[in-house]
């Protein structure tokens, strides 16, 4: 197997006197399609969110394509990482958010055009254009002079995938996107992300508490608990024939509430 | 009462100063604000010291003090000023210090997922805020500069402790002169009264420009 692209090790996490993640190891090859599902509080979230670097970690190490993420070196010795370190690694990876948080004050054009003008000093002619073809493939090729206040849930989250894919990192984090729509609007959401799946070969994590969708979506679906991974495997094992306890009484709850599998 | 002009025309040359005063002091507030209101949210702890403590001086003491001391005890370490710069100086520091705690206020009731959208398109600190934190925190500041716009045209007057003759020295100056108290005061009532109107329309005019786009945001 190559080299993962993502390589957790034995990563820790508090708040305070509360472990959220606890000696977390995994690895993610590249162009992999994970789904985190888990009861909440299980520390999903915070796994993108440190990927993010929106918490720091407590322990332990994170690669990315090979770099450490919050480590790095000086003077041959290994360093903890500094914002100029963070600001270049950041470059492999985008997130999508539970809510969007879509810059208010900007258009929709320039909420996609922003980071790539500032970041990767594209002109304004080249990241419109890109901005354009991006909202294309979102479906909202016609929206693109519009504020965020006039947009649906839905169409707002479409803009937001299409701001993160326009840096266009290697890596997509996906924080329970749909969590906060109305459940008609859920499916034009999911829609976009089954063909970026399908059409790019970038790595995506997501934690979702979609269970069909994770079905649909991953190639490995991993089961969290209190920090830990439970349970992994591909959707289809998790799903129909889980090992553990807790993944088996979790899905339970779900399916009472619901949801298809 | 055809000497009125020429008192008129006394009460007006006050007015200017006092407009000078104002502008200036309201210049230098606000540029002393955005530094102490930024240094007070810094990442490096002796800015944050530093800021926090012109911050609580300032306002922890009478704005008479610290023209007197800027005006009679600073020239003794070497620094001259003329009266109308130790003026502007004492009016900007003071009203500055009140003006770093609306700024300070502002950006941090601006989401955290807004800097959290930032950090995760990565940008550096400084494009953070000055492409998308203060331009939604510059809204919720306005009114409030425009509060501390008419206080500081309001605290104007304490300059003529240090000879500086401005609108209601010069009031006074008449009423000695004349006798008369109601002349003198029933004009610079209705000037300070003018003064303010106009910087309450200039706000809401920036308040309008800066608020476009953002209305149905909060």
């Amino acid at each position: 197997m190559d080299q993962p692209i993502i390589r957790i090790q034995n990563l820790q996490k508090s708040f305070g006197t509360l472990t959220v993640i606890d000696g977390l190891n995994f690895d993610v090859a590249k162009g992999e399609k994970l789904a985190l599902i888990g009861p909440s509080g299980s520390g999903k979230t915070t796994i993108l969110r440190i990927l993010m670097t929106l918490e720091g970690i407590s322990g332990g190490r994170i690669e990315i394509c090979g770099e450490p993420l919050y480590h790095m070196q000086r003077n041959g010795a290994e360093v903890p990482a500094d914002e100029a370190h963070l600001h270049r690694m950041r470059r492999y990876i985008g997130m999508v958010f539970q809510h969007f948080n879509l810059f208010p004050h900007k258009s929709v054009l320039q909420n996609i055009t922003l980071a790539p003008m500032l970041t990767k000093g594209e002109t304004r002619a080249a990241a419109d254009k890109r901005a354009r073809e991006l909202l294309d493939m979102v479906g909202l090729a016609d929206k693109a002079g519009y504020m965020p206040s006039q947009l649906s849930g839905g169409q707002k989250q479409r803009v937001a995938i299409a701001r993160a894919l326009a840096l266009q990192p290697q890596i997509m984090l996906f924080d329970e996107v749909t969590s906060a729509l109305d459940p008609e609007l859920v499916e034009e959401v999911l829609e976009v992300m089954k063909r970026l799946a399908a059409e790019t070969d970038m790595t995506m994590l997501l934690v979702t508490h979609e269970m069909g969708f994770a079905h649909d979506f991953a190639d490995r679906v991993l089961f969290f608990d209190r920090g830990r991974i439970v349970e992994q495997g591909p959707p289809k094992q998790i799903f129909t024939a889980p090992a553990e306890d807790r993944t088996k009484s979790f899905l339970r709850k779900i399916i009472a509430a619901g949801q298809r599998v | 009462m055809g000497d009125w002009a020429g008192y008129l025309t006394l009460i007006l040359q006050g007015a200017w100063v006092t407009v000078k005063l104002t502008l200036m002091g309201s210049a230098l507030a606000l540029v002393v604000a955005f530094l102490a209101g930024l240094g007070r949210i810094s990442h490096h702890a002796p800015i944050r010291w530093l800021s926090t403590a012109y911050i609580e001086f300032f306002r922890g003491t009478s704005i008479f003090v610290q023209l007197f001391w800027i005006y009679f005890v600073l020239p003794m370490t070497g620094a001259e000023l003329t009266p109308m710069q130790a003026g502007v100086m004492a009016l900007g520091l003071n009203v500055g210090a009140y003006g770093a705690e609306v700024v300070r206020g502002a950006i941090l009731a601006v989401p955290r997922g807004q800097h959290e959208a930032c950090i995760a398109v990565n940008l550096t600190r400084w494009q953070r805020l000055r492409h998308v934190i203060l331009p939604q925190a510059l809204p919720l500041m306005l009114p409030t500069f425009c509060n501390n716009a008419i206080e500081l045209l309001k605290a104007t007057s304490v300059v003529s402790l240090i000879s500086l003759s401005d609108m209601t020295f010069q009031a006074q100056v008449v009423r000695s002169q004349t006798g008369s108290t109601l002349m003198p005061f029933v004009t610079i009532l209705v000037l300070y009264f003018a003064m303010s109107s106009a910087i309450s329309f200039g706000m809401r005019r920036i308040e309008r420009r800066v608020t476009r786009g953002l209305d149905g945001v909060r």
